[in-house]
């Protein structure tokens, strides 16, 4: 990436706050002018501390930290013009919601005139016209979202971090919104550095998603390479429901697959995601959708299991069937209700299958 | 006793009186545990503060010790000198006092409203044996001054056991003998000022407690909890040692051979001659009240303070405000409420306190309560000093009031 076009870049960026335990472990990123970035992780990963380091809360032990190109390892979190949406979204209790918006455009000395227009559009922005003179206490949760997402983005700022802004409201309010905010990045063209821990909300909002995972990035990359090509177990873990079954590299194959031996001695072949050598071990990865429950009528299939039928889960749209193998590794298939899948009964035997292409091999 | 289930009319009404049983047996356990304190604000707070309210209008002693002057003036409309029945009767009743021997008592009630009417009284109880009628020409040959219509004017005023009087004198008010309400002479008005004098130590005491109590809750607040244990222990400790010990303490500290001047005059900023008069005069008592009442105000401030999460002062630096705007812009509006309950305890303390003006204060560090105190026990005053408590027990429910709103207004505000 050329730097012209990298707004904020991490360069070899360490924090510890006890001075034993690194919080963020020698993070190095690039993030694109315009991009829509998430940081996603399981809880304590670092995500929040890596935030509060961009916006200027937390200084880094480590390394240095670069806006446009400047370093601001030192710059006061007010001198950064970076918007910040919180995650119980912090609008003032004792100002209207007008007076909310107005607060960056008052501190930036704006005028009257220009501070009451701007508080208009900011307002339309988020679909909230009529409600500049209620108290926050007066909005609901979803409402409270949208004033904390334009205050953020009233002084128009490049740079706009959210920390799992959507975290307090209801499922379908979560999704209303995703799709809200997804769209004011495209309309706007600022660059957001999003922050969450649920994989289904990153993987629908993002351009690129940074995997977080004891605060080192696992993998950056885009939500469907993620998705279709985890680099490590965990991401592939973490990303989606996944099976995983231990195995060992028997040889490598030139067309960047090998072929692997699992617990139970079974061979099979599978895609090499990284440099394997024969005889290390490694972590196989198939998504649940990927299994097929007839093998032998498709192409491709290039391997089989068999085992007994633990549990059916109807969902409508789909099934979710859980068979152990005889080696007790117990698998995930998720089976589209595209036709009637007969002769599925718990305790009964199943044949499943998957193509080459569908299994990857992960270094452990 | 079986559950069977509801079936008859009859069986629902035996139900229901059997609920209705139960509930008034409930409510008179809620009742007997609650009658102690009941009983005891009834009889320690409620009729204490109602009789002395009640004092502070109503003083039947000279009506009833001078039964037959008042039956006998309530028809005498006010001008000049009474007819001969009231002289009648103020005779007879010197006579039944001279036999009674209780005199004194309204000597010196007549005696606050016109000076020199005691030796009158007296005098002319200690002869009441020796009038005989027509009493107007007796009771003048034996003291001149029964001629004057001011005197009499003053007996009517007493007569009526419902008075303003106190209330009068309480700022600095008084009837004159002409029966119209004029100020008190400068020379002899001192409840006023008092009354300023009290609410501007209190205010100052208030504001030395705000600003000093603030950023020591506002630290106490936001440090971890381990080391605020701590720290709040050292606010507390004042509590824990009798308020006496610590006024006394300042006393030591602060007199003019105490540590502070002494302090000062070893390190040459003062010399032996100009030792500072820090105590027995208002400041002693600014510098004492502001110390013990500053828990008072550093406890609902950390209450507040508790409450507001940092992350406000981070959304606001986030969105451009330096340090200073954001905690005066952001932080300070939220703790609003702790400052008005803290301000309103402190102040409403501060204007009754007693024993801390009384012992440190001096001339001019005495507040309106040791005033109270002093018409309570020496000048046995009662009335003048149950208007004083009410007329300051009006100004705090108004000051009360004034907060209350102010505050509730704030708080619907912050939802
Ligand atoms: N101020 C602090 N002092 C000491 N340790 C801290 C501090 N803030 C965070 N930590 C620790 O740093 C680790 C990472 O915290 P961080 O808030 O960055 O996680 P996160 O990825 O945002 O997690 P979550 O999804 O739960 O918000 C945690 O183990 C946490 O205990
Ligand atoms: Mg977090």
């Amino acid at each position: 990436m050329e730097q012209g076009r990298s707004i904020v870049h991490f360069v070899n960026v360490g924090k510890t706050y006890d001075g034993e335990r690194l919080i963020v472990d020698d993070l190095s990123l690039e993030i694109a002018r315009g991009e829509f970035l998430t940081l996603l992780g399981p809880s304590g990963s670092g995500k929040t501390t890596t935030l509060m380091m961009l916006a200027g809360f937390e200084t880094p032990t480590r390394g240095q930290i670069l806006l446009n190109g400047q370093e601001i390892n030192r710059l006061a979190p007010h001198r950064r013009g970076i918007g910040m949406v919180f995650q119980n979204y912090a609008l003032f209790p004792h100002m209207t919601v007008a007076e909310n918006l107005a607060f960056p455009l008052n501190v930036r000395a704006l005028g009257k005139a220009e501070v009451e227009a701007r508080v208009i559009r900011a307002l339309d922005l988020v679909k909230l016209g009529g409600f500049a003179a209620r108290r926050p206490a007066q909005l609901s949760g979803g409402q409270q979202q949208r004033i904390a997402v334009a205050r953020a983005l009233i002084f128009e700022p490049e740079l706009v971090l959210m920390d799992e802004p959507l975290g307090a409201l209801d499922k379908q309010l979560r999704e209303g919104m995703q799709y809200e905010i997804r769209e004011l990045h495209q309309r706007l063209g600022v660059t957001i550095v999003y922050v969450t821990h649920d994989q289904a909300e990153a993987l629908t909002m993002s351009d690129r998603i940074a995997v977080f995972d004891q605060g080192k990035i696992q993998q950056l990359a885009s939500p469907t390479e993620l998705y279709e090509k985890p680099r490590t177990s965990f991401v592939a873990n973490f990303v989606g429901d996944n099976n995983l079954m231990a195995a060992e590299v028997d040889t490598l194959r030139s067309d960047h697959l090998c072929s692997v031996v699992l617990e139970g001695g079974a061979k099979v072949i599978a895609v090499a995601t990284d440099e394997l050598m024969p005889g290390q071990k490694v972590m196989l990865s198939v998504r649940p959708e990927r299994l097929r429950l007839d093998p032998d009528a498709g192409a491709g299939t290039s391997s089989r299991l068999k085992g007994v039928i633990e549990e059916i889960v109807y969902l409508g749209d789909h099934m979710r069937i859980f068979v152990r193998t005889a080696n007790q590794v117990r698998f995930l298939i998720k089976a589209a209700n595209k036709e009637p899948h007969h002769g599925l009964t718990k305790g009964g035997m199943l044949t499943f299958g998957w193509s080459a292409q569908d299994c990857r091999a992960l270094p452990v | 006793m079986t559950v069977t289930a509801i079936t008859s009319p009859d069986d629902s009404r035996s139900i229901k009186r059997e609920l209705t049983r139960s509930l008034r047996r409930r409510k008179l356990q809620a009742f007997v545990l609650v009658a102690p304190l009941l009983l005891f604000i009834l009889f320690m707070f409620i009729y204490p503060i109602g009789g002395m309210l009640l004092r502070s209008v109503y003083s039947p002693d000279f009506a009833r010790a001078m039964p037959a002057t008042v039956a006998a003036i309530a028809e005498w409309p006010g001008s000049g000198t009474p007819p001969e029945t009231v002289w009648a009767g103020v005779a007879r009743d010197m006579l039944a006092l001279q036999q009674r021997n209780e005199a004194g008592p309204v000597a010196a009630a007549l005696n606050v409203e016109m000076s020199g009417a005691r030796s009158l009284v007296l005098k002319t109880a200690r002869n009441a044996g020796k009038l005989t009628a027509p009493y107007r020409e007796a009771m003048v040959t034996l003291d001149p001054m029964w001629n004057d219509a001011r005197i009499w004017q003053a007996i009517k005023r007493l007569s009526s056991p419902v008075t303003p009087r106190f209330y009068l004198a309480a700022v600095d008010m008084k009837v004159d003998e002409a029966g119209s309400i004029v100020s008190q002479p400068e020379d002899r008005q001192i409840y006023r000022s008092l009354f300023l004098r009290t609410l501007l130590i209190s205010g100052v005491v208030t504001l030395c407690c705000l600003i000093l109590g603030y950023p020591v809750a506002h630290l106490l607040a936001n440090l971890p909890l381990r080391i605020s244990n701590i720290l709040m222990i050292f606010v507390l400790l004042p509590f824990w040692t009798s308020l006496l010990v610590r006024t006394t303490a300042w006393i030591v500290l602060l007199q003019k051979q105490g540590v502070v001047n002494s302090l000062l005059v070893w390190s040459h900023v003062l010399t032996d001659e100009t030792r500072a008069e820090l105590i027995f005069n208002r400041t002693g008592t600014i510098l004492a009240m502001t110390h013990i009442l500053l828990p008072f105000m550093i406890l609902p401030l950390y209450s507040v303070m508790k409450t507001v999460s940092p992350v406000y002062m981070k959304a606001a630096r986030s969105l451009g405000a330096n340090q200073f705007v954001a905690f005066t812009k952001v932080y300070v509006p939220q703790t609003f409420a702790g400052v008005a309950a803290g301000c309103l305890l402190v102040f409403i303390l501060a204007v009754g306190y007693y024993i801390t003006p009384a012992l440190v204060g001096g001339e001019s560090g005495t507040l309106i309560s040791n005033m109270i105190a002093y018409h309570i026990q020496k000048s046995l005053n009662w009335g003048l000093a149950a208007a004083l408590g009410a007329i300051l027990l009006t100004a705090i429910l108004a000051l009360y009031w004034t907060f209350n709103r102010l505050t509730k207004i704030d708080i619907i505000g912050l939802g």
